[in-house]
């Protein structure tokens, strides 16, 4: 068999009397060793972080009250994008804020992106404005879709008294198609 | 009568392989590893399409959890001491020399100034189990945040460093309590932070997901 045969196949070949040296078997039990091993790649499952955190940038405009110290935006460039509760998205063109509409997330692309392609590429500016209902994911969410659609001004800035009215009065409104 | 003679197999298996491959899976994971830091709080990251990776030394981390509690940490020792020494005397804060080397130890800070010296007093075991309320921050004035934050970038300044400055927020954060974060930091007149997510791919179709496709085939 595969077993090295290990048997005295009989008969003194050094004679009578000489005790021959037993052979022991070579094999080793291993399954402890196994067990060990498993053991280790558990514990190192769990306490690995595989997924690297990746930073992002942030760059945030200085707070300054000087008017002459302020970038101008031309109105028709303005594209203004407010987050509220529950995930909800509101958005108004033009600096004005009674025009606001509803969307999601999943919709804002495509308006910035129709924003972007009707608008010349210097005057263009986004205005993210997260309400005090929106979540920190919703602001990374709008500012790596900045990222996305290769948006390089936009400015994060503090949402209106008034903004902030209009927006709870549509809050209820099912969202646009 | 022919006995029949059930043939005993031997239940010995050859473990040789296996031990191979457990190995060689447990060498992987322990270079591949990078051990979880020690938090306070449990924080899942948004994520981002970002590509930069999270520097990992001078690193000033704000730490916000879904109840919107803030955290403190700074991983430059040397840093720490001045810091802690610093506010203890601008604030009066009446820390003992052991409460100091304490907070050399503490992984991060969630508590009021008031609040300090009780904390400061634990082990850093029960540190961890201390339920830390967070450090107030507040929309006008930054909180007692600007002044851990002042401090630090003094400290960084004074040794000709810059801190990478990082944000790292919960999902379900509310935005004023990182507003209140931007705020202290803006206090110092500093505006560029990174802020800590999780990798995601730029969607299908998407004008970064274009740019980026131009990139690699060049």
């Amino acid at each position: 068999m595969a077993d090295i045969d290990v048997s005295d196949g009989g008969g003194h070949k050094k004679g009578p009397g000489v005790k021959k040296s037993k052979k022991k078997n070579a094999r080793v039990d291993l399954t402890a060793m196994v067990d060990l091993g498993f053991l280790l790649i558990t514990f190192f499952i769990f306490t690995t972080t595989l997924q690297q955190p990746m930073a992002m940038q942030l760059l945030l405009p200085k707070d300054t009250d000087r008017p002459e110290e302020q970038n101008k935006t031309k109105e028709t460039g303005a594209f203004t994008i407010l987050l509220g509760a529950d995930d909800r998205v509101y958005y108004y063109e033009y600096m004005d804020p009674t025009a606001m509409q509803v969307t999601t997330f999943g919709k804002i692309r495509d308006l910035i992106i129709d924003k972007k392609r009707r608008t010349p590429k210097d005057d263009l500016v986004l205005i993210l404005k997260p309400s005090d209902d929106a979540t920190f994911k919703n602001t990374v969410d709008i500012v790596d879709e900045m990222t996305i659609n290769d948006i390089s001004r936009f400015a994060m800035v503090d949402i209106t008294p008034e903004e902030y009215e209009i927006m709870k009065s549509k809050a209820n409104l099912p969202v646009q198609e | 009568m022919p006995r029949f003679k059930a043939s005993r197999k031997s239940t010995w298996v050859d473990m040789t392989a296996f031990v191979d491959v457990a190995f060689l899976i447990l060498a992987f994971f322990m270079l591949a590893t990078k051990f979880k830091p020690d938090e306070p709080v449990e924080i899942n990251t948004p994520s981002s399409v970002s590509t930069q990776t999270v520097p990992e030394v001078d690193v000033l981390l704000v730490s916000i959890d879904k109840d919107g509690r803030v955290f403190f940490s700074i991983d430059n020792p040397e840093y720490r001491r001045a810091i802690i020494e610093n506010l203890n005397s601008t604030r009066n804060l009446g820390l003992n020399e052991s409460q100091i080397r304490n907070f050399l130890n503490a992984p991060s800070i969630g508590v009021p100034f008031s609040g300090l010296q009780s904390l400061l007093s634990l082990s850093v075991d029960q540190m961890s189990k201390y339920h830390q309320p967070g450090i107030p921050v507040n929309d006008s004035t930054g909180g007692e945040l600007a002044f851990w934050v002042r401090d630090a970038i003094y400290m960084a300044a004074a040794k000709k460093q810059k801190l990478n400055l990082m944000i790292k927020g919960d999902n379900a954060t509310k935005y004023p309590a990182f507003r209140g974060v931007l705020k202290a930091f803006k206090m110092q007149d500093q505006n560029k932070f990174l802020i800590v997510t999780s990798a995601e791919e730029p969607p299908v179709g998407s004008p970064l997901y274009e740019k980026r496709l131009t990139e690699t085939r060049r």
